[in-house]
């Protein structure tokens, strides 16, 4: 290259901007996947990390662990069960009331507000997920709370008082005003990747319904619910994967004491609850240790929920492309 | 009903049930998103009324003070930190997530691209309080608790959010303009470098911004990384440094009414700045796209 460059001035200066553009090119494709390749070692990173942090608990306590409900730094014995069930718990009760609540807000986006109101509360529902969780915590201490523990608790008491989950006296803490703010957090993701979906039902199919006389109400059962149950479900999940692994507006209203309860009135606590509660507190490598277990089964929980979420959105869009 | 012979435009009786049923579903909607806003309207209404009569200049400029019987002091210490770990969090996660991004719309293909999207998706959806433990096992154990170890905590927090505003912004550049380039003998960086990161420049900023208004009100990664801190002032990315969101965090904790009128006080700095920047950055980024998409 250097001989030839010697004796044609002109090819040279090709020769040497072509170079330089290989390099370029070899260059940013090595620097932007290197980059990429970061993010998976990332993941990979974090779930060997954890184990490896809670090898000393796991051969503690093995299996135990998770059927275990003790929770004691003095004698240092450790379980994860009245977290687990206080996770599980409070999450499926904030799904409960957030995915009907969700779909009802995006049906009402997609199909029934007039343009100027519809943009006004989309941005505000989406807003909602801004709001950091300490200061919905916050609220939930000193507003939910008394509310909680005057009004809705007292309510609730009094006409439902002879169901399982009203049983008792409500305080300012517990598992209601928990589930009420892990409502309140999910409902926006689950309500914006709701929106997404109903945007993406052909308005043909939408006013061949109404044409055939179907009222709004019969079209969306009938066309849009059906066009779009798969990603529901996603949608569902993905808000209920921040319930999950939401820390700490959940331990500052649930009052982080061990117990499995039905009643709704009475305190608990969750897995990254727990471990939030615990960030000054921890002494012992053991008691350390558990609550890195705490973390890894928590991550479990998470993972599974959000593969399973994505994988359904993955293949609902690839059935819209291929429709 | 059927064998009646006239044709009458009086609703039948089972039109009126579905009319009114109907009825009764679009204001379950109605509600639903009232509800919502409603949510929204008392938690910033309670934070702004109570939150309002702590706020003074001494409570910006000061830290808290360290007497026990005086006034609270103010969190001068927590803004400050919360800018140093922020500004850590964001060049590390900021760069890294460009490239990401511009691997995935560049280079990757198929299954590649598809498996990143998906990685990046998951990372995104894992618990805050597991990136805060994570980065408390593999720098914290072994050294201590830093401004450093938060904000590489945010980092992994905001990284799958800028890679994924960044894609999507990259995919509205037209396809035309990449062509225009590669047909007049530019290379494939320069074309990146040139053409395609300015022509999204704006849209990549916002993504950025809209990432650090949601790193700025996270607690649960900086409990085990950044939570054991001192009541001084200090720009030393290498102590732990306290923030905005532990304050209020560890106000709570405390029994001290004064503290809690702290907390109320910090949670209106706090949830100011993540409003306006996410609503300043949201209509930002519709315009940038809607410039894009032109």
């Amino acid at each position: 290259m250097s001989a030839s460059a010697a004796s044609t001035p002109g090819r040279f200066a090709l020769g040497g901007r072509r170079l330089r553009d290989r390099i370029g090119d070899g260059l940013l494709h090595v620097i932007t996947a290197a980059a990429a390749l970061g993010v998976l070692v990332v993941v990979g990173l974090i779930i060997y990390e954890l184990i490896r942090q809670s090898r000393l608990s796991m051969s503690t306590f093995g299996l135990g662990f998770l059927t275990s409900r003790a929770w004691d730094p003095v004698t240092g014995d450790f379980g994860a069960l009245d977290f687990i069930y206080g996770t599980l718990y409070t999450s499926f009760l904030a799904v409960l009331i957030a995915a009907p609540a969700a779909i009802a807000i995006s049906l009402f986006l997609t199909e029934l507000a007039p343009r100027g109101i519809r943009d006004v509360i989309a941005t505000l529902v989406e807003l909602l997920a801004a709001l950091p969780s300490v200061v919905i915590g916050l609220w939930g201490i000193f507003v939910l709370g008394p509310f909680v523990k005057d009004t809705l608790g007292p309510f609730l008491s009094r006409w439902f008082g002879w169901l399982p989950f009203f049983d008792g006296t409500p305080q300012l803490t517990g598992y209601l005003p928990a589930v009420i703010v892990l409502a309140v957090m999910m409902l926006p993701i689950t309500a914006a990747v709701a929106r997404e979906l109903f945007l993406t039902v052909p308005s043909d199919l939408k006013e061949a319904a109404l044409a055939l006389g179907a009222t709004r109400w019969e079209m969306i059962r009938g066309v849009v619910i059906p066009q779009t149950r798969g990603g529901l479900v996603a949608a569902v999940m993905l808000g209920a994967g921040r319930a999950i692994g939401e820390a700490i507006a959940v331990t500052q209203v649930i009052g982080d004491t061990l117990g499995i309860h039905i009643s709704l009135f009475m305190n608990g606590d969750t897995l990254a609850s727990r471990i939030a509660s615990q960030y000054q507190g921890a002494a012992t490598n053991l008691q350390i240790s558990a609550l890195v277990e705490l973390a890894f089964v928590l991550l479990v929980f998470s993972l599974i929920t959000n593969i399973v979420a994505q994988v359904i959105v993955r293949r609902f869009e690839r059935q819209l492309e291929a429709r | 009903m059927s064998d009646r012979a006239e044709f009458s435009l009086q609703p039948t009786r089972q039109l009126r049930r579905r009319n009114l049923l109907n009825r009764f579903v679009e204001v379950v909607m109605l509600g639903a998103a009232l509800a919502a806003v409603a949510v929204l309207v008392l938690v910033v209404w309670a934070v702004i009324s109570r939150g309002y009569s702590a706020l003074s200049w001494d409570f910006f400029t000061k830290g808290p003070s360290t007497n026990f019987l005086g006034t609270t002091g103010g969190i001068a210490n927590a803004i400050v930190g919360t800018i140093v770990i922020i500004t850590i969090a964001t060049i590390i996660s900021l760069p890294i997530g460009i490239l990401v991004a511009i691997y995935t719309s560049e280079f990757a293909h198929g299954r590649v691209r598809r498996l990143l999207s998906f990685v990046l998706d998951i990372l995104n959806g894992l618990p805050s309080i597991v990136l805060g433990i994570f980065i408390f096992g593999l720098v914290v154990i072994s050294h201590q608790q830093s401004a450093y170890a938060g904000g590489l905590a945010l980092a992994i927090l905001m990284l799958p959010l800028i890679a994924r505003s960044t894609q999507e912004v990259l995919a509205l550049v037209p396809e035309t303009l990449r062509e225009a380039s590669f047909a007049l003998g530019v290379s494939r960086w320069r074309t990146v470098v040139g053409l395609i990161i300015p022509a999204s420049f704006g849209g990549i900023i916002t993504g950025g911004t809209l990432a650090i208004a949601r790193a700025a009100g996270e607690t649960a990664p900086l409990l085990f990384t950044c939570a054991l801190t001192t009541t001084q002032v200090s720009w030393d990315p290498g102590q732990a440094l306290q923030s905005i969101p532990l304050t209020i965090f560890q106000d709570l904790e405390n029994p001290d009414p004064a503290l809690h009128a702290q907390a109320w006080a910090a949670a209106l700095v706090l949830l100011t700045f993540v409003l306006v920047i996410s609503i300043l950055s949201k209509a930002a980024l519709a315009r940038s796209r809607r410039k894009l998409t032109r």
